[in-house]
């Protein structure tokens, strides 16, 4: 066995993906349920692999790393997957969407996703995105016979592409300059030179511009706000979680893994694109109407703090980083489980100014989504308020200073908008009613909020989540 | 008396618990049962802030004067890294504590006929508001209270906007987005500090002691001191930064402007005697003059300003500012009396000013109208109002024997000794202060009834003048009797003045 149970994990979740699929291929439409919780369960069963296994060491030639660093992304990314399984059920029965290739699809982006954070190799990193970005394509234009969302596929697939091409270049530069594909080596080749050789720097540079792409950082990021328009809202849901955090995991093990010892290489390419995130994201976001466009913006701005964090090029970072995104993570899956609950009776409504005094209505909805406006404008007694300090705490130790100002002044800026939402709901006149929510879409937004503003209450919930936290970020150093 | 007990945390969170029992009901109740609970949500709001004036009290009774430490303090793990949650009082800020707790209650019986639509909602929302303002007065670490102080912002943002005036909507942003802008920068600089405690200490922390503690290079001090004070002088607020007051006070509900008069303006002048003061001597001594002058400017302007207002609200948020203006130069005198006359004049602000909103809420119940020609003559009709009126009138323009005097007297002895000059341009201030305060009272309470709208408008009423009697008391028990306030306060300030000529002498 010893290698393989370190991919515990993604075997069960790729033997599932296979087995649900020839289910789901004979079992017609009655299975459809049946796939969706057996998939959420195979997402749980891979978040909580790496801490049931326990196992740590690298895989096939060191391909493939399984450490603490892996272990919390992928309990992160199971996690939010399966919750975004969750919130799909009523969306799609509604819609007359419902077929079992949704869930399948999650699986086969979730695996990407593992591959993803456990790289070792550039090779698996590259695998392990193309996997993850197939099914997302797929995933985005999943609702075939709506304009829009084959837009958003395409406009996604051929941007995807794109990026991709930038990224294998880039690859193909750095192998060609040190001669190996394996983090590890290249790692050893660097430290061991006196300087950089511009080829390398070329390569990096080209990598991070691809893996930008997948974060959705600006100037990258152009494509985002489209498709999280166009795709059908629990995609779109799971976009604004997931992803993220599995690209980002990849950009940090490789400034943190083989470039470690050379941060002046990298780290104004982060700070460039963390800046232009924060203010794209931040101005950007002011002028929307369509709440699915602005979180796109919202987003953007997110991943710009989380670089903010990763800018810092220490250990800390990497903690504060984790730690803002597990907190963005839980803010964004209840903040779509709020916007699938924006449902009339003739149908889901998109605009905030259907918002307007949902507070006479809901009133659970609305303290629920008042609670997810001001945790993302990081105001306190929210937990958004923490991640941004930790996030931004390690970046005064790098001496970036004048980043952690001008971030905060764009997290101003960004308030100005979630706080529209928040006056939409509270001071405008009532403009629809919303249908009564389902069960399990109600249940999420509640507990995520009751997180957002309870948990800095819930010490043996954060303390043994920052235990993780901090295991592992030091298992990258 | 407290021994072993948490009390802070129960006088703290006591509200909060009340308001998740308020929302608790309401979900509990069926479609019928609630215009009960309408009803009942004063009530229920009444008697928790209530017992937590009665507790706030205790604590006032067991607090032991004479000793400059921190009491009734409570230390747990909070959020790690060195954040913990720390609470404690000394003889500033359990002033302040009293001062919340003693206005609360008086809103809410004020509010409970004035406020129309959503009362439960109101309710918990002042409910939550007072849990907030406590805590920032009690906490002891730094992120603790930027928790409450921020978090403040969100009920206020709330009640300006749902149960305020016509423009609702733009002053409860211009207030949010003001404070926030303000607050971020105050973020930054608390980054700072709790990076540098990390350097300096080997363990990060965020105790406000010990961060007092902290020798500070002279150019950091500086942009912190700045950081800080961009904070506070928005929340204070200080000419040029006080534009979003007025637009809040006059857009608030009565009850709420109460509120943000009373106590929110108050985390301004406190923050910058638990920071910016200890923390960063060096840099305040350098930007003394600075703040000197722009408190003058706002003593003089403001004053100028409020005359020529035409709503009545306006024309006291605009008299807040001034009267603001006195607490930032007695801090800035850094000297006994100046510290112990800001210290005053916050508390004896907080009671006049509320005070003043509530005479304007009282008529503005009956007439819907807050303008300043509208009215006249009331005097005839509501001597008991009259009566009531002159006294807070009095009082905010600082004649001896009522708390405004000797605050503002305080903070000019303080002043005098480090700049006469400063000094003078108070007590011109004080002058104005009396031209707009008495032009106020002359064109709504004296004169002849011009406005035959006004022909028969009942005076006082019982509940009124309960809300109205504790301050009338209040106003000049501590006009006459002072060491009332500054025995508490003394044995603090002093503490704070030798460790400042401690830091300042040592470097």
């Amino acid at each position: 066995m010893g290698q393989y149970t370190y991919l515990a994990g993604e075997a069960v979740l790729a033997i599932s993906a296979l087995a649900l699929l020839l289910v789901g291929t004979f079992g017609k439409t009655k299975s459809v349920s049946f796939i969706r919780y057996a998939s959420i369960a195979a997402l749980v069963v891979f978040a909580l692999s790496g801490y049931i296994t326990g196992a740590e060491g690298n895989a096939f030639a060191d391909s493939f790393i399984s450490d603490g660093f892996s272990r919390y992304a992928k309990a992160l990314v199971g996690l939010s997957a399966a919750a975004a399984l969750w919130f799909s059920r009523s969306y799609f029965k509604q819609e007359k969407l419902d077929q079992f290739e949704y869930s399948i699809l999650v699986l086969f982006a979730v695996l990407g996703m593992g591959l993803m954070v456990s790289a070792g190799n550039l090779l698996t990193l590259y695998i392990g995105l193309e996997m993850q970005s197939l099914a997302l394509y797929v995933l985005a234009a999943f609702n075939r016979d709506s304009l829009r969302a084959s837009e958003a596929g395409l406009k996604y697939f051929v941007l995807g592409a794109l990026s991709s091409g930038i990224l294998l270049y880039g690859m193909s530069l750095i192998y060609g300059f040190t001669g190996s594909l394996d983090f590890g080596a290249i790692g050893t080749y660097i430290s061991g030179t006196e300087h950089l050789s511009a080829g390398i720097t070329a390569g990096l540079v080209f990598i991070l511009a691809g893996l930008a792409f997948k974060i959705s950082a600006a100037p990258f990021h152009m494509w985002t706000p489209d498709v999280y328009e166009g795709a059908p809202t629990p995609v779109t849901g799971f976009f604004a979680g997931a992803p993220k955090l599995a690209a980002l995991a990849l950009i940090t093990r490789l400034i943190m893994g083989p470039f470690e010892t050379v941060p002046h290489s990298w780290q104004q390419v982060i700070v460039v694109l963390a800046v232009l995130s924060m203010i794209i994201g931040a101005f950007g976001a002011l002028t929307q109407t369509n709440i699915k466009r602005l979180m796109a913006y919202s987003s953007i701005a997110n991943m710009g703090y989380a670089l903010v964090a990763l800018a810092a090029a220490s250990q800390a970072g990497v903690e504060g980083m984790l730690i803002f995104m597990t907190i963005y993570l839980i803010t964004v899956t209840g903040t779509f489980a709020c916007i699938l609950q924006m449902r009339t009776r003739d149908g889901m409504v998109e605009q905030i100014s259907d918002l307007g005094g949902l507070s006479k209505d809901n009133l659970p909805l609305s303290l629920a989504f008042t609670a997810m406006m001001f945790s993302m404008a990081g105001i306190p007694v929210f937990m958004g308020f923490l991640g941004k300090w930790f996030a931004f705490a390690p970046a005064f130790e790098a001496g970036l200073t004048w980043l952690v100002v001008l971030a905060l002044l764009s997290s101003v800026v960004g308030a100005f908008y979630y706080l529209r939402i928040v006056k939409t709901i509270w001071f405008d006149d009532q403009t629809h009613s919303f249908v009564k929510p389902p069960v399990s879409l109600a249940f999420l937004t509640s507990t995520s909020a009751l997180f957002l503003v309870a948990a800095w209450l819930m010490p043996f919930i954060t303390a043994p989540a920052r235990g993780l936290i901090e295991t592992a970020a030091a298992s990258l150093f | 008396m407290f021994e072993g007990i948490p009390i802070l945390t129960i006088i703290t969170f006591l509200p909060l618990l009340a308001a998740g029992f308020l929302t608790l009901m309401s979900k509990l109740s069926r479609a019928d049962g609630k215009g009960q609970i309408e009803t009942n949500a004063p009530r229920v709001a009444l008697v928790t802030t209530l017992a937590v004036f009665g507790l706030s009290l205790l604590l006032l009774v067991d607090f032991h004067a004479a000793d400059a430490a921190y009491q009734f303090t409570e230390n747990r793990d909070w959020l790690g890294g060195g954040i913990k949650y720390r609470m404690g009082l000394d003889g500033i800020s359990i002033l302040f504590v009293v001062l919340t707790t003693f206005l609360t209650p008086l809103c809410i019986i004020a509010s409970a006929k004035s406020i129309k639509t959503r009362m439960l909602e109101y309710m918990v929302a002042f409910l939550i508001l007072e849990t907030l303002m406590i805590g920032v007065f009690c906490a002891q670490d730094m992120v603790l209270f930027y928790f409450f102080f921020e978090a403040v912002l969100l009920p206020m943002f709330i009640i300006i906007g749902v149960w305020g005036g016509k423009d609702r909507v733009y002053a409860s942003y211009k207030f949010f987005l003001y404070t926030l802008l303000g607050s971020v920068l105050m973020l930054a600089a608390m980054l700072w500090l709790y990076h540098y405690s990390g350097t300096v200490l080997g363990e990060p922390t965020t105790d406000i002691r010990t961060l007092q503690q902290l020798d500070i290079p002279a150019g950091a001090q500086t942009w912190l001191w700045l950081a800080f004070f961009a904070s506070f002088a928005v929340k204070m607020p200080m000419w040029p930064v006080h534009t979003w007051l007025p637009d809040a006070h006059v857009q608030a509900p009565t009850s709420g402007s109460v509120i943000l008069a009373g106590v929110l303006l108050k985390l301004g002048g406190y923050g910058l005697i638990r920071f910016s003061i200890p923390m960063f001597p060096d840099a305040s001594i350098h930007f003394a003059p600075l703040v000197f002058w722009l408190s003058v400017i706002a003593i003089i302007y403001t004053s100028l300003v409020a005359y020529r207002q035409k709503d009545m609200k306006k024309l006291i948020a605009y008299s807040s500012v001034a009267h603001m203006g006195f607490v930032t130069m007695g801090i800035f005198a850094m000297n006994v009396q100046g510290m112990q006359g800001a210290v005053f004049q916050m508390i004896s602000h907080g009671v006049v000013s509320g005070a003043l909103f509530f005479t304007v809420g009282i008529i503005y119940d009956r007439m819907h109208t807050r303008e300043i020609a509208f009215y006249g003559g009331l005097v005839k009709y509501m001597p008991i109002y009259a009566a009531v009126f002159m006294l807070f009138t009095m009082a905010n323009v600082g004649l001896p024997g009522t708390s405004g005097f000797v605050g503002e007297l305080l903070t000019m002895v303080g002043a005098y000794q480090v700049n006469p000059w400063i000094a003078f341009g108070a007590a011109f201030g004080m002058i104005l202060s009396a031209v707009y305060a008495l032009h106020l009272y002359r064109e709504v309470v004296f004169g002849e009834v011009k406005n035959e709208k006004l022909e028969g408008i009942k005076d006082m009423n019982m509940r009124e003048i309960i809300i109205m009697a504790p301050l009338v008391i209040m106003t000049i028990v501590l006009g006459v009797y002072p060491s009332l306030i500054t025995d508490i306060s003394a044995v603090s300030v002093d503490q704070l003045l030798a460790d400042f000529a401690d830091k300042v002498g040592g470097n």
